[in-house]
């Protein structure tokens, strides 16, 4: 079980930068996220694109925000679940919360704080009729273990960047792989391209464009599917163990919308007279998953709610106990590893 | 006149004929947002890069339309559902010559 003061549903920028304000109440922060890495859609959806509404940042790349969010929240040493998807929670006799994972990992908090964006990344599938059928049984929307592949026959769709790079991966560990795409050029970045044309060349990929996969079949598991080429009119089989779809991720609010939350326009209703507290008392909803008369879904309206947010939070984990807003040039940063950044002091010395 | 009519047929398949302004830089996918012709998180997910096709539409009028880009065209190329006439709303921005322009939306995916 692990435990913690408060715990943050999703790792984007808003709930990165709770982990900064909560550290400063000295209150400790567990993030968990459906995506395998911090930042939300900035890292995964558009890491390279700039954003020009950072206050003082007249132009950041989202990525590069991601970045040095992690890094102003790291002496506060916060935990993380990544690549899993928070799926229930109970509310505990003492009004504490467990709430565990997909993956059944369980988080125990006093506080819960979900800054879940659009909701989580669901891989976006293909209408082939029979596909959930062989969902797991040679059909995967995303690789997680590349072994799984290993002297496999697999055969990959899609025009991104995913498609390109897991097909130079593959390229190397299974027994074959086919790129499949509904046109000739390629989305992504310029050396993947390439490189896919290179491994093309040399005939380790094989490429099939334009064509669309628009059959599966086997028995029991995956065993071919079936290519249709624009050009044919007929579509043809080809034998293979590993079928992988990848036509990016589309957010869904998920289990989260079976919580008891008062939803409104796929986002949850919270009190933005207060402290962006929903209907659960103890649980929070900030950023962009939350709404409220006059809500605007900006990072920056995201730090302010989060910041607000905790204040409410220390409250709960600190019923009666004195605080008062602190400025940090002033009171400097003390981390929870033991650092601490503080403003330099003024020389105090006599001109002769 | 900086309001031009455009109709939007929504998901269910009702017809709205509404005012979208010339002159605020807006695209289609933001005017079918403004009017929540279109729930809030099935529209204009990536916030109107070309990425997410949630704002795909099938252009009904016969309007000259800016030609697609190559993001447009890429996204289109790994969209569901997609007809001869689907564009982008995101990528279709309102100005005078769209006026009466006549859309539907493409289901959610």
């Amino acid at each position: 079980m692990i435990k913690t003061d408060i715990l943050i549903i999703g790792a984007g920028p808003t709930g990165l930068f709770t982990v900064f304000e909560a550290g400063l109440l000295k209150l400790k922060c567990h993030l968990i996220d459906a995506l395998p890495q911090p930042g939300g859609q900035c890292s995964e959806i558009y890491p390279k694109k700039p954003i020009y509404d950072i206050p003082a940042y007249p132009e950041i790349l989202a990525g590069d925000l991601t970045e040095k969010l992690l890094e102003q929240g790291k002496q506060f040493e916060p935990g993380f679940t990544l690549g899993e998807r928070a799926e229930t929670i109970e509310k505990q006799e003492d009004g504490t919360f467990i709430v565990t994972t997909n993956k059944g990992t369980k988080h125990h908090a006093p506080v819960v704080a979900i800054a879940g964006g659009l909701g989580s990344f669901e891989p976006r599938k293909p209408q082939i009729s029979n596909i959930q059928a062989y969902e797991d049984r040679g059909v995967e929307y995303m690789i997680k273990d590349p072994e799984l592949y290993r002297d496999k026959k697999v055969v990959i769709a899609g025009g991104g960047d995913s498609a390109l790079d897991w097909s130079i991966f593959l390229a190397d560990v299974a027994k074959e792989v086919t790129l499949v795409h509904r046109r000739n050029e390629f989305r992504g970045a310029l050396d993947s391209v390439e490189k896919v044309q290179d491994l093309k060349n040399q005939g380790k990929i094989n490429l099939i464009t334009p064509a669309e996969v628009v059959g599966l079949s086997g028995e029991g598991k995956l065993e071919a599917v079936s290519i249709k080429l624009n050009s044919e009119a007929e579509p043809f089989d080809l034998a293979c163990d590993h079928f992988v779809p990848l036509f990016g991720l589309s957010p869904k609010l998920g289990p989260m919308a079976n919580w008891g939350l008062e939803i409104e326009k796929n986002a949850i209703k919270v009190n933005n007279a207060l402290d962006y507290q929903t209907n659960i008392p103890g649980v929070f909803a900030i950023g962009d998953v939350n709404t409220y008369p006059g809500k605007l879904k900006l990072i920056l309206c995201g730090f302010h709610e989060a910041t607000l947010m905790c204040q409410a939070a220390y409250q709960i984990i600190n019923p009666g106990k004195r605080y008062v807003l602190k400025y940090t040039t002033v009171s400097g940063i003390d981390g929870f590893d033991g650092s601490r950044k503080e403003a330099p002091k003024a020389v105090v010395k006599a001109i002769e | 006149m900086t309001d031009v009519k455009i109709t939007i047929i929504d998901r269910e398949g009702i017809a709205h004929e509404v005012d979208a302004p010339t002159d605020m830089a807006m695209n289609l996918m933001e005017v079918v947002r403004s009017y929540e012709l279109a729930p809030e998180g099935t529209i204009g997910v990536c916030g109107g890069m070309a990425m997410c096709a949630s704002c795909q539409c099938y252009v009904l009028s016969d309007h000259d339309l800016p030609e697609k880009q190559d993001d447009e065209e890429a996204m289109l190329s790994e969209a569901f559902d997609v007809k001869e006439n689907s564009r982008l709303g995101c990528q279709i921005q309102i100005t005078p010559a769209m006026d009466g322009l006549k859309v539907e939306l493409a289901p959610e995916s």
